[in-house]
């Protein structure tokens, strides 16, 4: 796929090897290193406008509705087959259709292609739907900050 | 096939040429110095050394990270214990990967957008600088130190085991290499060069496990049940009882309870330490953007399940065609499965190979660890904390640099004291206190807009301390005396010693509850700082957009 850059530098950075950070474009190298930016009063007000905006509520709740159950579902069917393997070993052993093959290695196999489905379906929902979002966000902020 | 095989497999691994291994050794590290000889041209600042630039593409990072993530201990423990002991040692795989996701989801875009250089710039964007970047760096120094120990005391077994190199004095001169080229490549290099090699690793270690992997199922028709077969039967001939039991779960963790409860906060460790692992942490910096970090963790996660379900094979591979017994029977124990079976499949060329991946993994994995340390001593205990932001960039650089030496000195000593300890639960201990030191307060900065500096600082200090205590307690460091021959299992070898009063060998399943319940305790009970709000605005503001997160360098 192409590489978009999100983040490119604003051009007003005009190569400066230490990065500012966002709102303090002014400040100098000396100061603490990755300390949020000193607090010109502009900026924090910025961000806490900011963060009540309703496009902003709904990045950040749209992340949350699809982060927090996503986490749920993959550590309660983790938990559920380490579980299973520790107080059914009989039924992990089990072997399935006259193979070699058993219950527990499906299972242990079913844990590797949920965690590639759900790499692949975060991957495609944040690209198509969380991007643009919060793209289109920063660039607000960045254009006013 | 089983009885040719049988008769041809061998006991010991004195097997290989150790010219021919010492080689390719030789060659691999001539290349990477090379290329870190290269990087370090490009190495200016402080972004330069510590993050690469923030310059490595989401797949490059990738590499790197499945290159840092995958040590000795995966590939060459992993395989070892699927070998011996069948289904449980696939199911600790498992838990290296499925931990994955909670770095996807929860921790490496966020992370990515609101850190510089190391964890405790994320922590301490809205708490207390000082106290916090104290406690994260403790935490962050202790995994390293413990996570370093347990690789150098292996390099100098497993190298000596596979070098042919005899005596203690040869594995101190071992463990003496590893720690130099290990320095040289941080001095030389800073994170530009150790991600290079941690890529050309990755590139070998999966290439490497392909082939035997296709080689494997080429002796068995491409049948995975007659590879499982094949393991039954051999470990069958050489007189394991109930060879069946290799496909279910119980060969390793057993079945009394406590074993169970054992196993059960060992796989939380894991599933939660992996996101709180601060060299893991730290690659996340080396993409320009948190969209960059995401795609590397994609990467990342595709390469290290491939990688595991390699081992599947090499495993189970390792059963039928070496077998239980002689792995076992062989110098370096569960360890030498897959060298044996490199052995059995191509000969001396074919272990000269592996043995050459098997060192690019530790030198690659001891590397990472080294830049983490060094970069969190000097950004965070001694710029911030000491020099409390008063000191420029090239004086921290410098501090980063001597850290390096004085951390190679260290592992170095510490690798030589280890070896022939039992100090394989080093690296057990570093991701359970990974999963409490760490793993709970980077959540609760991240999504708690209310946690304080004091949640945060008694989180952090009660899962390290906990833990540390709870493994000092523990049979592991004393007490454990095998049933059969009654020598000790445990680090201290005198029988006589035994102060343990912890039953598990892995305090997760305590440490990790305690460290969230502190965070949260410590948050109730205080009021946030004056500019509380503000700062967790911008910090939340920055975290979701990535608006005014640090960018790559532009040279």
């Amino acid at each position: 796929m192409p590489r978009p850059d999100p983040a490119r530098p604003r051009p007003d950075s005009s190569g400066a090897h230490v990065p500012g950070s966002s709102s303090a474009p002014g400040s100098t190298a000396g100061r603490a290193p990755g300390s949020p930016p000193a607090g010109g009063a502009e900026g924090l007000a910025t961000a806490e406008e900011i963060r009540e905006t309703p496009e902003f509520a709904d990045l950040r709740n749209s992340f949350r509705r699809f982060i927090f159950p996503m986490a749920a579902l993959f550590l309660a069917w983790y938990a559920l087959y380490v579980l299973l393997a520790a107080l059914a070993p009989d039924f992990m052993a089990q072997r399935v259709g006259g193979s070699t093959i058993t219950v527990g290695l499906l299972l242990g196999l079913g844990q590797f292609v949920s965690t590639f489905v759900i790499t692949m379906v975060y991957r495609s929902w944040a690209d198509r739907t969380f991007d643009p979002q919060a793209t289109a966000l920063r660039e607000r902020i960045e254009g006013v900050a | 096939m089983s009885a040719a095989v049988l008769a041809s497999a061998p006991s010991s691994l004195d097997v290989g040429s150790p010219v021919l291994n010492i080689s390719i050794f030789v060659v691999f590290v001539v290349v990477t110095l090379a290329i870190v000889l290269r990087a370090s041209k490009s190495t200016k600042t402080a972004a330069d050394y510590y993050a690469g630039g923030r310059s490595f593409t989401g797949p490059q990072n990738g590499f790197a990270i499945a290159g840092d993530y995958l040590s000795a201990a995966s590939f060459l423990g992993i395989a070892g214990a699927i070998a011996v002991y069948g289904y449980d040692g696939f199911l600790y795989s498992i838990g290296f990967l499925v931990a994955w996701l909670v770095a996807l989801l929860l921790v490496a875009e966020l992370l990515r957008n609101t850190g510089r250089f190391t964890m405790a710039d994320v922590l301490s964007f809205r708490l207390r600088q000082r106290p916090v970047r104290m406690a994260a760096a403790l935490a962050t120094l202790t995994v390293c130190f413990f996570y370093l120990i347990a690789q150098m005391s292996g390099a100098g077994g497993l190298v000596a085991l596979l070098l042919g190199i005899e005596g203690l004095v040869g594995q101190y001169v071992v463990v003496a290499v590893v720690g130099v080229i290990m320095i040289a490549y941080v001095l030389i290099g800073g994170m530009k060069g150790t991600t290079y090699v941690q890529m050309v690793k990755a590139v070998l270690l999966i290439a490497g496990a392909v082939v035997m992997t296709v080689w494997v199922l080429a002796r068995f028709d491409f049948s995975l049940t007659a590879v499982l077969q094949g393991a039954i039967d051999t470990s069958a001939a050489q007189g394991l009882a109930d060879p069946e039991a290799l496909l279910g779960p119980g060969l390793r963790y057993g079945t009394s309870g406590l074993t169970l409860l054992d196993f059960g906060s060992l796989s939380l460790a894991l599933v939660l330490g992996t996101a709180g692992l601060p060299h893991v942490l730290m690659r996340f910096y080396t993409v320009p953007s948190g969209k960059e970090a995401r795609r590397s963790v994609v990467w990342a996660i595709w390469l290290i399940g491939i990688f595991y379900l390699l081992t599947l094979v090499l495993g189970y591979g390792a059963a039928a065609l070496v077998g239980r017994e002689d792995i076992l029977a062989a110098p370096g124990g569960v360890n030498s499965a897959a060298p044996l079976l490199a052995f059995q499949l191509g000969g001396t060329v074919l272990l000269g190979l592996i043995a050459a991946v098997a060192f690019a993994t530790i030198l690659a994995v001891v590397a990472g660890l080294a830049i983490t340390a060094a970069t969190s001593f000097a950004h965070d205990v001694y710029a911030s904390v000491i020099k409390k932001g008063a000191v420029s960039p090239d004086g921290e650089l410098e501090v980063a640099r001597r850290t390096v030496v004085v951390i190679g000195v260290v592992a170095i000593l510490g690798g030589m004291a280890a070896i022939g300890q039992n100090v394989a639960f080093l690296v057990a201990l570093a991701f359970a206190v990974a999963a409490s030191a760490n793993l709970p307060t980077i959540l609760y900065s991240l999504f708690w807009r209310r946690f304080t500096t004091r949640g945060a600082l008694w989180s952090m200090y009660g899962g390290l301390i906990s833990t540390v205590v709870l493994i000092a307690s523990s049979p592991v460091v004393s007490g454990r005396v095998d049933p059969v021959t009654g020598a000790s299992t445990s680090m201290i070898r005198d029988t006589s010693i035994d102060f343990s009063w912890f039953p598990l060998e892995n305090p997760g399943i305590v440490s990790i509850p305690l460290a969230f319940f502190l965070g949260w305790l410590g948050t109730v009970t205080s009021k946030p700082e004056a500019d509380h709000e503000a700062k967790a605005a911008q910090m939340e503001v920055r975290a979701f957009t990535g608006a005014g997160s640090e960018r790559a360098v532009q040279h």
